[in-house]
């Protein structure tokens, strides 16, 4: 059952457990051929968290995107930057999880975090969709530089509001 | 993954097969110009065995139906699965594209 307690608005102020407590933690290089193993890993984690096929395949689907800017924007298409995925249950009632939190970290150029937004969804044209998707899915977006180099984003997303993000 | 071109009467028809994403939607990109260039008075993209989309397939897609309407192709997507049609729906361009079921309905529209 999902927390009674949390809302996502409570998940902006919500601090990120240190990296060696993630509970799984993968690394790739910056190629897009990697993508498809990380979207497996994401959706069946959510699954065991506790989503449904839906919101696991959206879920999936934003971190892919958060994956292709930094291939495309971060390291501007290089193919050795490294990128780390942590992911962490977000604890609830009784031990059972409320929701799931994936990090990911680069260390590719860094960005003023405020620049970085979702474009006008009524000007259609290709590109620019990435940043407005992941927003759409998620309950808490959130970039951060990082020490030192490169950027972080923390994404967070609790159980029970599956359906929020798709509109009538 | 793979796009198979058929043309048969009353259009062209496109049908890519497997994940489109950003290691594999350029090669969907090239077709789609490809066959863009002949000026088809019909194209069908037939997504029934597209697993997986994300932004830089439907950008793609979107880039396709900008040439379309510059010339006056009529631009269909057919046979969308459901993770597909969820990222469709996710950027409202659902209302954009002329979407339908399968196939088959183009043929008997």
């Amino acid at each position: 059952m999902p927390s009674q307690s949390l809302k996502p608005a409570d998940l902006a102020t919500m601090s990120v457990p240190s990296d060696d407590s993630a509970h799984v933690t993968v690394e790739l290089l910056s190629q897009p051929r990697y993508l498809s193993g990380a979207r497996d890993l994401v959706s069946s984690i959510a699954k065991r968290v506790g989503f449904d096929d839906k919101t696991c395949g959206q879920m999936a689907l934003a971190v892919d995107e958060a994956l292709c800017n930094v291939i495309r924007h971060g390291y501007e298409q290089r193919s050795d930057g490294r990128i780390w995925i942590r992911l962490w249950p977000i604890p609830g009632d009784n031990g059972t999880p409320a929701g799931l939190t994936v990090v990911i970290d680069d260390e590719a150029k860094q960005v003023d975090p405020e620049k970085i937004k979702g474009r006008d969804l009524e000007d259609v044209k290709p590109g620019g969709l990435g940043v407005y998707i992941i927003k759409q899915v998620m309950d808490r977006t959130e970039y951060q530089r990082r020490q030192g180099d490169g950027m972080r984003l923390i994404l967070s997303k609790l159980l029970g509001g599956e359906e929020s993000q798709i509109r009538d | 993954m793979d796009v198979h071109v058929e043309q048969s009467e009353t259009y062209v028809l496109l049908r890519p097969v497997g994940d489109v994403d950003l290691s594999t939607s350029r090669e969907l990109q090239v077709s789609i110009k490809d066959l863009m260039r002949a000026k088809p008075s019909r194209v069908v993209v037939d997504l029934c065995e597209v697993p997986y989309m994300d932004s830089s397939g439907v950008a793609t897609l979107v880039e396709g139906m900008q040439i379309a309407r510059k010339q006056s192709t009529d631009l269909v997507l057919a046979g969308m699965q459901d993770k597909v049609r969820s990222i469709f729906e996710i950027a409202r361009l659902d209302r954009v594209f002329r979407i339908v079921d399968t196939v088959d309905e183009v043929s008997a529209g």
